[in-house]
């Protein structure tokens, strides 16, 4: 798959996790082609950002709600829960802070949606494996040197990141290289190996509140205390 | 409310006539009739959906387009609006008017006082961005319409166009927002200040009576415009534009003279500008940006106004090199919408060009605002 035919290929997985009529921001969200394609297809309302200028203006041009800004540092602003779907895609490996833009995915939107390429795949372990080299494929396509992903993982760490997190996997989409698509929870084994792509949606867990019999409060560790 | 409409045909301007108004300012003070000087471009159409307000800057008009006849050059932002510009007349019903305390026509300290013979000079009373808002209202009212499509400004326009989105969102669409700020900052009223000294320590001026005498404090006002100008551009354009090159001769005078080419221009803006405006309205708008501050309650004012807001699209734009009103005053307004889910576009506009970016060549900036204004108004047109 070339790189505009796998953002296509991504951006109608994504559609197929949004439900009508919501609310949607897109990080890094380009000239607003995907906001185009929820509007047009999931009548969404939409809003971006967007770090390039150029694409930024695009954008706005387009009439879509941009801003042009850097979602590392803008993201604070949004109010608790004022999206319905916050969407990252192709983009958690390049952000200085990945835990960080997560938490606040899942702050700012009731669910996440994020996609990545998987460093696991069988490929790029095969490269580094056989050459010794940082591998260069068609999904992570920089050299070492001019890379803009400077957080590379595994679809095993994600899954243990999500895990450490306290977020749900809701639904999980894997791709092949050939670009055949499954569902990652339910193909346990090799999912790490083969899965050249993968989204996510994502969303907290709900804590029953603990109930505690005891006149003194003592909290058991690791549990969690809701509000 | 009383309206009657004139032409001008000295200014070729449309005059509208507010009698016995009692428009109370937010000073308190009440101007019982006033005038506005305005100009349309384009038609309305029958649903009156494409009317279209543009807010002149400090020292702007109501010639925002065409041939401006008091300076006999063009409108100041012909480059934008016009027949396929990107504020298109083809589609549009353009209105700008001259603000009320300015020279070009409307109700002014250079203006005659209600029933007298005498102008108001240092008499007339203090106004505020609220108030011209609140008196351009009245003339869309009067005009007969109900809704305006889109108010934009650039400086003290954009201070009008966001005066608009705080006391009449139920009358427009979107603003576009363009170099402006939540307030005038403390540099920015610092400036000023030196401008009005300037004026007001000119001998001619005479606490503002000097039209007495049919004189006019120029020395003071182009100062004043003089420090201005410099305000409005930026190091890297002065340099790109003027360097150290000297004007006229190919050695230093060792004297006073305006040796540089810097100097030169400067002192050009200065007198020019005195052949086109008027002294008390430097003061009185210098002020009325001075006294604009929605920094501690713009947000409340939008999460609670009465009337209702929520439909309102914003674009924010600034430039790199504005240090008047830098990107972080725009980012400011930003985050404050985007704190309330509001519809807000925002960009910052990469040029040298400083403050007065908004008027000059930026291609950019035609992009958006046409593409901005073509993609919504398709949207209230389906």
């Amino acid at each position: 798959m070339n790189k505009i035919n796998s953002i296509r290929k991504d951006w109608s997985l994504i559609e197929t996790l949004i439900t009508q009529d919501r609310k949607i921001l897109d990080i890094g969200c380009g000239d607003g082609g995907l906001m185009e394609q929820l509007e047009n297809n999931r009548n969404a309302k939409t809003h971006g950002i967007e770090l390039n200028r150029d694409l930024a203006a695009n954008a706005i041009a387009r009439g879509f709600n941009v801003v042009h800004g850097n979602a590392e540092l803008d993201l604070s602003q949004y109010s608790n829960n004022s999206f319905d779907y916050v969407i990252l895609s192709q983009t958690l490996q390049a952000m200085m802070k990945p835990k960080d833009i997560l938490s606040e995915l899942l702050r700012i939107g009731s669910k996440a949606i994020v996609s990545f390429p998987n460093f696991g795949h069988w490929k790029i372990r095969l490269q580094l494996l056989i050459s010794g080299k940082m591998p260069v494929t068609e999904s992570l396509p920089y050299t070492w040197y001019d890379t803009p992903n400077i957080h590379f993982f595994t679809i095993k760490d994600f899954l243990n990141l999500c895990n450490e997190m306290n977020i749900v996997i809701e639904k999980s989409i894997g791709l092949t290289s050939k670009g055949r698509q499954f569902d990652i929870s339910e193909s346990i084994t090799g999912v790490n190996f083969f899965t050249h792509e993968a989204i996510f949606l994502l969303s907290y867990k709900n804590f029953e509140p603990i109930k505690i019999k005891s006149s003194k409060k003592v909290f058991a560790k690791n549990s969690v205390i809701a509000n | 409310m009383k309206t009657k409409f004139t032409t001008d045909t000295k200014l070729e301007s449309e005059i509208a006539y507010f009698e016995n108004i009692n428009l109370k300012l937010e000073s308190g003070d009440i101007i019982d009739s006033f005038k506005l000087a305005f100009k349309t471009y384009g038609k309305l159409n029958v649903y009156k959906t494409n009317a279209i307000l543009v807010c002149h800057a400090l020292t702007g008009d109501q010639y925002v387009a065409g041939n401006n006849p008091i300076t006999g050059r063009e409108g100041w932002w012909s480059r934008m609006v016009g027949p396929n510009k990107p504020i298109d007349t083809n589609k549009f019903f353009v209105i700008c008017s001259n603000v009320l305390g300015g020279c070009a026509g409307s109700t002014g300290p250079k203006e005659l006082q209600n029933g007298s013979d005498v102008a108001y000079g240092g008499n007339f009373p203090s106004v505020t961005i609220k108030d011209m808002v609140k008196a351009q209202s009245l003339l869309i009212e009067s005009l007969n319409i109900e809704k305006l499509f889109s108010v934009i400004g650039g400086s003290m326009g954009a201070m009008q166009a966001l005066q608009w989105a705080i006391d009449f969102p139920d009358k427009i669409l979107n603003i576009i927002h363009i170099a402006g700020a939540l307030k005038h900052s403390a540099q920015n009223i610092a400036f000023h200040e030196v401008g009005r000294q300037a004026i007001m320590s000119d001998p001619i001026w005479k606490n503002g009576k000097y039209f007495e005498n049919n004189e006019v404090p120029e020395r003071g006002l182009s100062v004043a415009r003089m420090i201005a100008h410099i305000t409005y551009l930026s190091e890297n354009a002065m340099h790109r534009k003027f360097g150290r090159k000297l004007q006229s001769r190919d050695i230093i005078s060792f004297g006073f003279d305006a040796d540089f080419q810097v100097e030169s221009y400067l002192r050009y803006q200065g007198k020019s500008f005195v052949e086109r405006f008027d002294a008390n309205s430097y003061l009185y708008l210098t002020r009325a940006m001075d006294y604009f501050d929605h920094d501690e309650t713009f947000r409340k004012n939008i999460e609670f106004s009465h009337n209702p807001n929520n439909h309102l699209k914003y674009l924010i734009v600034s430039f790199t090199s504005d240090w008047l009103f830098p990107t972080i005053e725009s980012k400011m307004i930003v985050n404050q919408l985007n704190s309330l889910s509001r519809e807000v576009s925002f960009l910052e506009i990469d040029t040298d060009k400083g403050h007065d970016s908004f008027l000059l060549e930026e291609p950019q900036l035609d992009d958006v605002i046409k593409g901005f204004l073509t993609n919504n108004y398709a949207k209230i047109d389906e």
